[in-house]
């Protein structure tokens, strides 16, 4: 004989499936609030902190006596490239030597006096203005300062 | 959608068949039954160091000249970089006490008996990689303190007889414990061991699942004649307690973790001289009070070459059939436990 609606059996079995269905979602939620508990450091471990490098720098590029005129050379600034010019007139000058195009290092081309980008024929003035080709800006410009007694003067290369 | 993707994976994979398998799964319920837990705690922990030892790595720089300041650099600047160093360093210890411990329930409980002896002997060897992931990892800092533990470490190496000399200058990658050797015990620590380790652990846990858990001898006796020992679902119900053992062992790291720091020290310094009260990790601690212990010459041998070879042991004076299985089971682990003993008596004296 069927069971009616009202047999003790049935009554059981439907009490029984919210209970198990509610033990099953306490079961999930403390799952899930593990599995958030653990991404959340994981997530923020793997966002780099900022500020690699300090703002302000100083740093000795050169003894003067050895940055004849019209020459250019890249030096470690912090943990970038710099580049330090002496114009033909003898003027001392230093920029980020990283493009800003593609992050290419520059370099200078005494037979045109110019600073330029070999990654995509970019070409910047001595005063760090871009002359042609695809850079966006400008080079950052550094600050030089000759600081020392005659005949031993050092270039120093610094950024405010 | 959800549904769907599972019968088209199933058309293609057959996942009812697995399903079918996990589901017939059981797991022997007996007195003893709490012991099963400790291999998948190990297991557990294991992940644990692969997880955060990946997470080091996007920070970590393996040269002698950035080591320290890399690991300074994940402990200060980086987000969350104390808990995730300081999970790895607890994890480590923890790892090494639950295989251990795993290690003396299968002993004692006599699970590696016959038709286990494989998985008893792959076990064994996965527990002297830990050993070597420990050892090797705890260079890595590149602080005082591991730079003494290195050259004592590898120091004993090299009393080993006729290939002393070679396995020292192996393992330092020169003649020094210097950048060098941070490189290979970097190489060691996370290329070398853990391709090991995956391949063995593959190995010791298709024994497992392929043999069924033992049962222990004195539960497999107390049966009546043709009785079976009762038994428990793999799948859910071994499966979410185990996953509460898990919760136990996470709930315990991340307490160590959060209260009780993993210090690092001041960076390596060839030239200091080695600092006060300098001893092992505690899982090499029974090896270290041995060499202490021994003299500096036995028979004209070296003391150091008597300890590090696995004669100076064992003299079982038990002579039933059970305590020779067991000796002989244990191989390797009874100059663990042997030095160890040595080591706790000579402290307490």
């Amino acid at each position: 004989m069927p069971e009616t609606p009202t047999s003790p059996a049935r009554a059981d079995a439907a009490e029984q499936t919210p209970r198990r269905t509610f033990l099953d979602s306490i079961l999930g939620f403390g799952f899930m609030s593990s599995a958030m508990a653990m991404l959340y450091p994981v997530t923020r471990y793997l966002v780099p902190p900022p500020g690699g490098e300090p703002a302000t720098l100083s740093v000795v590029a050169a003894r003067l006596a050895n940055v004849p005129p019209n020459t250019g050379f890249v030096f470690n600034f912090g943990n970038r490239p710099a580049l330090l010019v002496r114009t033909p007139e003898g003027e001392l000058r230093a920029f980020n030597a990283t493009c800003t195009h593609l992050d290419c290092t520059v370099q200078y081309r005494p037979e045109t006096s110019q600073v330029w980008c070999a990654c995509h024929d970019g070409l910047f003035d001595l005063g760090g203005g871009v002359v042609s080709g695809p850079p966006p800006r400008a080079l950052e410009r550094l600050t030089v300062q000759v600081r020392g007694e005659s005949g031993q003067e050092e270039v120093v290369v610094s950024r405010d | 959608m959800m549904p769907r993707l599972v019968s088209w994976l199933d058309e293609r994979l057959d996942l009812t068949g697995l399903t079918r398998v996990a589901l017939a799964k059981t797991v022997p319920s007996h007195v003893h039954k709490g012991w099963y837990y400790l291999g998948g705690v190990t297991l557990f922990l294991l992940f644990v160091q692969l997880a955060t030892g990946i997470l080091l790595l996007l920070y970590y720089r393996p040269s002698a000249a950035e080591a320290f300041e890399s690991v300074q650099f994940i402990l200060t600047q980086v987000e969350f970089g104390w808990l995730i160093r300081n999970v790895h360093a607890w994890s480590a210890n923890l790892l090494i006490a639950a295989a251990f411990a795993h290690l003396f329930s299968v002993w004692l409980l006599k699970a590696y008996r016959k038709p286990r002896e494989l998985t008893w002997v792959s076990g064994a060897l996965l527990l002297f990689l830990m050993l070597a992931f420990g050892f090797s990892g705890y260079l890595l800092p590149w602080n005082t303190l591991a730079l003494f533990a290195t050259r004592v470490g590898t120091g004993m190496a090299g009393s080993v007889p006729l290939v002393g000399d070679f396995l020292m200058r192996f393992l330092r990658g020169g003649d020094e414990v210097t950048g060098a050797t941070l490189s290979r015990f970097y190489a060691l620590h996370v290329a070398i061991l853990p391709a090991m380790t995956t391949l063995l652990l593959v190995v010791h846990l298709f024994f497992v699942q392929r043999q069924g858990m033992s049962v222990p001898f004195d539960v497999e006796q107390s049966l009546p004649p043709g009785g079976r020992v009762p038994q428990t679902p793999f799948f859910p119900n071994y499966v979410l307690r185990d996953l509460m053992a898990w919760y136990v062992a996470m709930a315990l790291l991340a307490a160590l973790a959060a209260f009780f720091p993993w210090e690092l020290g001041l960076k390596a310094d060839p030239l200091a001289p080695v600092p006060a009260g300098i001893r092992p990790e505690w899982y090499f601690v029974a090896v270290f009070h041995t060499l202490k212990l021994l003299p500096g010459r036995v028979l004209g041998l070296e003391g150091e070459t008597l300890g590090v070879l696995p004669l100076a042991r064992r003299h079982c004076s038990c002579r039933s059939s059970t305590a020779r299985r067991q000796r002989d089971g244990l191989v390797g682990c009874s100059q663990c436990s042997d030095s160890g003993r040595w080591g706790i008596s000579y402290r307490s004296r």
